[in-house]
């Protein structure tokens, strides 16, 4: 019996009602008896060495539980890729608001002042700040050189063009800090029994990267140890790896106090103390043929990871891949480093990396048009990548995309040309002058290269006891809508109806390691999972007899019901296993990136008021092929929040640094975009489909981070004619580079002609 | 261990929440945000930021949209308080509530309390707003996960709805 389609409609989403009614229950809405509170005690200076701490008076420190490195049972390491992070610094420090000690009292009021009288002794050294820095080496902080990770991609002979280009453009871009800001703050709340061991209940995207890292640091087996994420309020990578060390912190009290401590971070040490988007810096040499034509070219890309290397060599991977967008390099040569500085660890922030190096393909690509003389949209229709031809690692664009024919759409949906000949002409005479803008970007879903494989993700789908089934699987829901769309895959793989399908919280005493919820892998690559598990619960109850090949959502159910109680409850599990043809040499840096890319072209048009130097966006087109839309109100969703966030990277969002340290640290001075600042935001999908995705799907939660700052920089310099190369771009930004120079020429003069 | 001067200083508030009346014994100067969670449970009402710039927290008292991260409980003493909890009856949802389900204006789900208060409030005063009075009347309240978009929906279709019934 062939019911109607689930997947491709938009269900209601699955915890949507107890979100609406207010009963979703994040971690601080959760009480333990006898709980206590939990604080930080940070360090206050980016690098030296710890002397000693003074407990100052006036505070009954015997009513506190006070933890330092010396009660850590296993290994004082975060552990994660390497374990070069404390869980809290040992006489030594690296980085401003690195955890030092940590406090626990029954009474929360008294945390802060508490907190206060800790008086650190510091025996200060020379610090490094930024990339400049930490490569002239002038301190060695991380390692022997200061480098995290480097990464050579090579595809031809770069060498060779410099002679033959007729143009040879070269640009340096910059992007800032980013935070997440995410609304609801970190937090934790760890228990621990001598004899069940440790659980922890917190916001977090990666059940099994918190569990790993707290085996590691309490010395304790697997089945000690028990991760549970509630109801987590916004992620966005920002609680991809930190939540291990604050899950960390609360269970080093936990047992300690011997009841349970809850930590609760507020704004300001959120922002302080966690993880931001990797600043960077991108530079392009490229040649070019007086056709427009990409002959190859030089892109050297550097992040600064902070003091500790934690993910920085995966974002410095995925943006070394996403660097050359999506075109069509005959030769490249991208060479890539994450370097250390005495400033909090960067992190994992949707895109990671991309939008970084994307912003400057894509600013270099305007660049490149303005000194070949060609339009912005020429340019790009000149270099697209088309099927056959390979990305910079060698990886053949095996699907039909029709990338010219995507810019052409979105051309005519923002109606670009004949805004640009209006605005010209207009911009003459106001000094409100309006510009348009295009990004074209693609974005890789599911781990780079060989990571799936190593992931291994196992997914399950169990029946329960009153023959209802239940997905098992760690990916978390934090806004994005996996409840949802995996509920929908399932009941989509196996005929019955979205309501016949559940999920069970994830929690490692109950699911699976489906992997992180990360890298826009869960639809695609855990959906792909939960429909192959989905199926092994009908080939069960076929093989037993108890369901023919046609059935009705009720014989369906009826049928697990009877299995269930002849046999007792089962599992069906998948587990992934990397197709042949995705092969990827971790060497040489070559080959298959990415089972599949969203591709994707956004325009922007933008006002800028040279009374204010403020930029107002007055129409957003975003247009993405995904392969295919699974939930049309989700998907739609995220794109339009993944384009706000952009457009808080590209306009709003500034890191104020001083020493190391992050000065505004609030919502009143660290803006984000509000209802009354973004513009329509008009979303368009086209649908290619995936043979590796669930039901065609590729991911997409950080697709739309990619385009949005390219864009409205490329729309401003429009406006405008004159370039800027550094975002988060201010009023202020703009009004010093007007004021600066009023020679619109400056691009022609800076990008060498090879004549 | 020593009496925390809090401790010592507590008062009794009375207050009518969601048109149950409650008393609690507090320090004057608690926020009213943390006596609705920690006294009361009711913990719908959410902590962004602490200091009245994203709304989370956002409450109605006697009516008005306040965000109760900035009252001193000694203040909303003796007022009527409508928190999320207070909204749907009988397990009936709200239009408000309903058209953020079906809009998807609710994502994570930690801004939705605050802003279908603040949605709720605006529609109490204008009933049929426009799509930029409803920008507008949103701008107080964060939401970082949706680009407001189905949120600005979300109120425009409740309105829609209230308007036909």
């Amino acid at each position: 019996m062939k019911n109607a389609p689930i997947v491709g409609t938009s269900v209601p989403r699955r915890e949507g009602r107890d979100k609406v009614t207010g009963h979703a229950r994040y971690v601080d809405d959760m009480v333990l008896p006898g709980m206590l509170y939990g604080a930080t005690v940070r360090s206050r200076i980016a690098r030296g060495k710890i002397n000693k701490f003074t407990f100052g008076a006036g505070i009954d420190w015997n009513a506190f539980v006070i933890v330092g490195p010396r009660d850590i049972p296993g290994k004082n390491c975060i552990a994660l890729m390497e374990d070069d992070q404390p869980c809290l610094a040992d006489g030594m420090v690296n980085h401003p608001e690195e955890a030092l000690l940590l406090l626990a009292h029954p009474d929360r009021h008294l945390l802060p002042k508490a907190v206060e009288a800790v008086s650190i002794e510091y025996h200060p050294l020379p610090a490094i700040f930024t990339m400049e820095e930490s490569e002239a080496q002038s301190q060695i902080i991380w390692g022997r050189d200061n480098i995290f990770k480097s990464y050579r991609i090579e595809k031809g002979d770069v060498d060779a063009v410099w002679q033959s280009a007729d143009h040879i453009v070269e640009g340096e871009y910059t992007t800032g800090a980013q935070e997440q800001l995410y609304i609801e703050n970190n937090g934790m709340i760890a228990a621990f029994d001598p004899q069940q061991g440790l659980t922890v209940w917190g916001s977090l995207q990666c059940p099994y990267y918190v569990h790993k890292a707290l085996m590691k640091l309490l010395g304790l087996p697997a089945d000690r140890v028990r991760v549970v994420q509630m109801e987590t309020g916004g992620a966005f990578g920002g609680k991809e790896e930190y939540p291990s060390m604050i899950a960390a912190h609360a269970a080093l009290l936990a047992m300690k106090a011997g009841k349970p401590v809850k930590i609760i971070y507020d704004r300001m040490e959120d922002m302080a103390a966690t993880t931001k988007r990797h600043p960077s810096r991108t530079r392009h040499r490229t040649g070019v043929s007086k056709d427009g034509k990409i002959l190859g070219g030089e892109i050297d890309f550097t992040l600064d990871g902070g003091a500790y290397k934690t993910l920085s060599p995966v974002v410095l991977s995925r943006g070394a891949i996403h660097a050359g967008g999506p075109y069509y390099w005959p030769c490249v040569q991208i060479r890539a480093k994450a370097v250390a500085t005495n400033a909090p660890p960067h992190g994992a922030f949707r895109g990671f990396g991309a939008p970084q190096s994307l912003f400057a393909m894509e600013r270099h690509m305007d660049r490149i048009a303005q000194v070949v003389g060609l339009s912005p949209v020429e340019i790009r229709r000149r270099n697209l990548l088309r099927p056959g031809q390979a990305t910079t690692t060698g990886q053949t664009v095996a699907e039909q995309i029709d990338l010219p024919k995507l810019l052409d759409r979105a051309l005519e949906l923002s109606d670009y040309q004949s805004k640009k000949e209006q605005f010209a002409k207009a911009n003459q005479q106001c000094t409100r002058k309006k510009g348009m803008g295009i990004a074209a970007f693609l974005h890789g879903a599911g781990f780079t290269g060989s990571g799936e494989r190593f992931l291994g993700s196992v997914v399950g789908v169990e029946a329960s006891a009153d023959g209802s089934l239940r997905i098992l699987v760690s990916s978390a829901e934090f806004g994005q809508g996996t409840n949802t769309v995996l509920c929908q895959i399932a009941a989509e793989a196996l005929g019955i109806r979205y309501e016949d399908v559940g999920i069970a919280q994830p929690d490692t005493d109950q699911v699976p390691n489906s992997g992180p919820t990360v890298a826009s892998r869960t639809v695609m690559v855990v959906g792909k999972l939960v429909a192959s598990a989905a199926l092994g619960i009908k080939e069960t109850l076929a093989a037993s007899g108890m369901l023919g090949d046609s059935y009705s959502p009720e014989e369906f159910r009826a049928a697990c019901l009877a299995y269930v109680r002849k046999h007792g409850k089962f599992r069906s599990l998948a587990q992934y296993e990397q197709p042949d043809n995705i092969i990827w040499d971790e060497e040489t840096y070559r080959g298959s990136a990415y089972a599949a890319f969203a591709w994707a072209v956004y325009i922007a048009e933008v006002t800028v008021d040279l009374t204010t130097y403020k930029v107002t966006l007055d129409d957003f087109v975003a247009l993405q092929e995904i392969g295919k839309v699974l939930h049309p109100v989700l998907a739609k969703g995220q794109i339009i929040g993944g384009v706000a966030q952009g457009i808080g990277f590209a306009l709003y969002e500034k890191v104020i640094w001083e020493q190391g340290r992050m000065q505004n640290g609030q919502m009143t001075n660290y803006i984000m975009p509000t209802s009354a600042d973004l513009p329509s935001i008009r979303v368009y999908f086209e649908e290619l489909g995936n043979i590796h995705g669930a039901y065609g799907a590729k991911g997409i939660g950080e697709l739309p981070m990619d385009g949005p700052a390219p864009a409205i920089v490329n729309a401003v310099e429009d406006a405008l004619r004159v370039p800027f190369h550094a975002i988060p771009l201010l009023p202020e930004d703009i009004f010093a580079a007007l004021s600066e120079s009023a020679a619109p020429d400056r691009v022609a003069t800076s990008a060498r002609g090879n004549e | 261990m020593t009496e925390s001067p809090e401790a010592r200083a507590k008062c009794e508030i009375s207050i009518t929440v969601n048109g149950k009346p409650e008393t609690v014994q507090v320090h004057a100067m608690e926020r009213l945000l943390d006596v609705l969670r920690h006294e009361l449970g009711l913990t719908g009402t959410k902590e962004g930021c602490g200091e009245g710039e994203c709304g989370s927290c956002s409450v109605l008292i006697d009516g008005v949209l306040v965000n109760s991260c900035l009252i001193p409980v000694l203040q909303a003493n003796g007022a009527k308080i409508v928190t999320i909890e207070g909204l749907a009856s009988n397990g009936h949802l709200q239009a408000l509530q309903q058209s953020f389900l079906d809009c998807g204006g609710a994502q994570c789900g930690i801004c939705t309390p605050g802003m279908i208060l603040a949605a709720h409030y605006l529609l109490s005063k204008n009933p049929q707003p426009t799509l930029e009075e409803i920008r507008e009347g949103l701008s107080g309240n964060l939401c970082r996960c949706t680009g407001y978009s189905q949120i600005l929906e979300a109120v425009a279709e409740a309105a829609r709805r209230e308007a036909a019934t």
